[in-house]
């Protein structure tokens, strides 16, 4: 996939803070219209990824190619709309004041009004930003990453402080960039969300990039169980536990873990102890499951 | 220039809106108007007229208040964004560093210019209005205008520069109020003390007008009272200002801002958001 016109394209990247390292070697691209959830830690180095990707700091070694530029460089920058992690802007202008400077900055005809309309601050455009609610700002962030129609967005942490109608309205934007053929990065804690909403998923632990596939691709590859769950009718609940080796977790419920490919066994073993069992869940491992496999946590 | 251009439009509405402009142009008005009337007792028996007297005790008042509203200005330029969180997503768009301070000073400047017009203005019409003004007296006001927005745009930049050098909006304040007091007031005594020490020696004679002209402050005042004998007279600066060519005040006091500038850029750039 070299190829010079991807959206994002980056090679072995390091960054150094004094002498801590804190990118080792990270590979990583995103095709045009493909939306990339990027996970971490606070202080994985995602914001740091960003931040080198827009040319605001320097790396070390390895490369950053936007659309072909260099970071930093006028045609990455005219490419890229970034929303920072809880942005913010000057309290004294009005939210319409803010968008046109942009505009300006950009060098785009941007149609101003309807963006803000868009994102729906219709009606507290010409209001002070002083006044604005975090979810207001976060949703001026938004209107200015729509600005010009980029070939990358970068967005950090882009649904913090936002409510569940507003990280709606945020997703639905979010697809539309990504339908116009921008490639989208999103930064974030929020695993839930992104579960569903993204292409691909990568993952940053202390600084080194450990995981980079589909939500299924990373399933496949981690090896997580199935959890399933099996009620009991009456007191058959120790015998269904010693029969199918599971544990207890209350007086009715058994617990089994087993491996992906073991999964269509346990039913039938399952199934076939008639009455005794009253009800079965099956839970298939969640991102959050493989979020603290890849990141670590079931390691220590 | 185009993208400085928005830059500076921004500004100029963040100037308005926070009352920034009124404030500053009501300090001018104030002290002028004070200065000129006060000042206007001794007129009698110095045999000018009053716009002179005005001039030169405006041109004291300008020293100290022209730096002072510039760096309250500067300081924030650049620490101020950072703090709020604004100044990585500025950046990211596509405008040079050096177009944004740009941006930033045409505004900062123009606010410092309709402050120091309406301000002087007011003060020279009342002048003018009790005694009336010969033409000297009244170049002599334009030129105290003039090199007011110049001395002004030297503290701006080197507002910026602290902005940039400083972690912090709070750290940059503290060290513009440093920087004023070095170079409005500190650096006078010293040379004042050097030359009571040296008691007329080879440093009086030929070192002490070149130091003295290399500080933006006194490259101001000695520029206005050398192009004009009476405001020298009445501001007692007569004898310095001869001892120097007739270009070292105003070389000195065009330097500086483009120096400062080229300073402060260098300083944003190694800004890392």
């Amino acid at each position: 996939m070299d190829n010079a016109k991807s959206p994002l394209q980056i090679r072995a990247l390091d960054k150094f803070r004094g002498k801590t390292q804190v990118l080792h070697g990270i590979d990583l691209d995103i095709a045009p219209g493909e939306r990339l959830a990027l996970l971490g830690h606070n202080g994985a180095g995602k914001s740091t990824m960003i931040k080198a990707v827009l040319g605001l700091i320097r790396h070390e070694g390895g490369s950053i190619r936007i659309c072909g530029a260099a970071p930093g460089s006028a045609a990455a920058r005219a490419a890229t709309a970034f929303l920072p992690e809880a942005v913010s802007f000057h309290p004294a202008l009005t939210g319409h004041e803010q968008l046109s400077l942009f505009a300006r900055l950009a060098g785009e005809r941007a149609d101003i009004d309807g963006l803000l309309e868009r994102v729906g601050l219709g009606e507290a455009m010409h209001r002070r930003i002083g006044a604005y609610s975090k979810g207001m700002r976060q949703r001026l962030g938004l209107a200015q990453v729509l600005l010009g129609r980029p070939k990358l967005a970068l967005l950090d942490e882009p649904t913090s402080g936002l409510d569940p109608i507003s990280r709606q309205d945020l997703y639905a934007i979010i697809n539309e960039l990504a339908e116009q053929g921008a490639a989208v990065l999103i930064a974030s804690h929020a695993l839930t969300e992104v579960e569903a909403r993204t292409d691909r998923i990568a993952i940053l632990r202390k600084g080194v990039k450990v995981a980079d596939d589909t939500l299924a691709g990373l399933s496949a590859q981690a090896g997580l169980p199935v959890r399933l769950r099996v009620q009991a009718s009456g007191a058959h609940a120790d015998r269904i536990a010693v029969e199918t080796g599971g544990r207890r977790i209350n007086g009715a419920s058994v617990e089994i873990l087993c491996s992906p490919q073991d999964k269509m066994a346990e039913l039938r073993k399952i199934a076939a102890m008639g009455d005794a069992v009253a009800d079965i869940d099956m839970v298939p491992p969640r991102l959050e499951d493989l979020y603290r496999h890849y990141s670590g946590e079931d390691r220590r | 220039m185009r993208r400085a251009f928005a830059i500076a439009r921004a500004e100029m509405l963040i100037l308005r809106r926070n009352r920034w402009l009124f404030m500053a142009t009501l300090i001018m008005l104030a002290f002028s108007l004070a200065l000129s009337f006060a000042g206007s007792a001794p007129t009698g028996t110095l045999g000018v007229d009053m716009l002179t007297v005005s001039v030169a005790s405006m041109t004291t008042l300008s020293v100290y208040l022209a730096p002072l509203l510039a760096l309250m200005m500067g300081f924030d330029a650049v620490a101020g964004d950072r703090d709020r969180g604004s100044l990585a997503l500025l950046l990211a768009y596509p405008a040079s560093r050096a177009e944004i301070l740009l941006g930033k000073l045409m505004a900062h400047l123009a606010a410092l210019a309709v402050a120091m017009c309406i301000g002087f203005g007011a003060a020279g019409a009342v002048a003018v209005w009790f005694s009336g003004a010969g033409a000297e007296s009244l170049m002599a006001l334009g030129r105290l205008v003039l090199t007011s927005i110049l001395l002004g745009a030297v503290f701006l930049v080197l507002g910026y520069a602290l902005s940039a050098l400083c972690s912090g909006a709070t750290a940059a304040a503290g060290l513009s109020a440093g920087v004023w007091l070095v170079f409005v007031v500190l650096y006078d005594l010293g040379l004042l003390g050097a030359v009571v020490m040296d008691s007329g020696g080879i440093f009086t004679q030929k070192i002490f007008p070149w130091v003295m002209v290399a500080n933006p402050a006194d490259a101001f005042r000695l520029w206005n009272v050398a192009a004009s004998e009476s405001v020298a007279l009445y501001s007692g600066m007569a004898g310095a200002a001869s001892a120097l060519p007739g270009w070292a005040a105003p070389l000195s006091l065009l330097l500086w801002p483009a120096l400062g500038f080229v300073l402060a850029c260098a300083a944003f750039r190694r800004v890392e958001p």
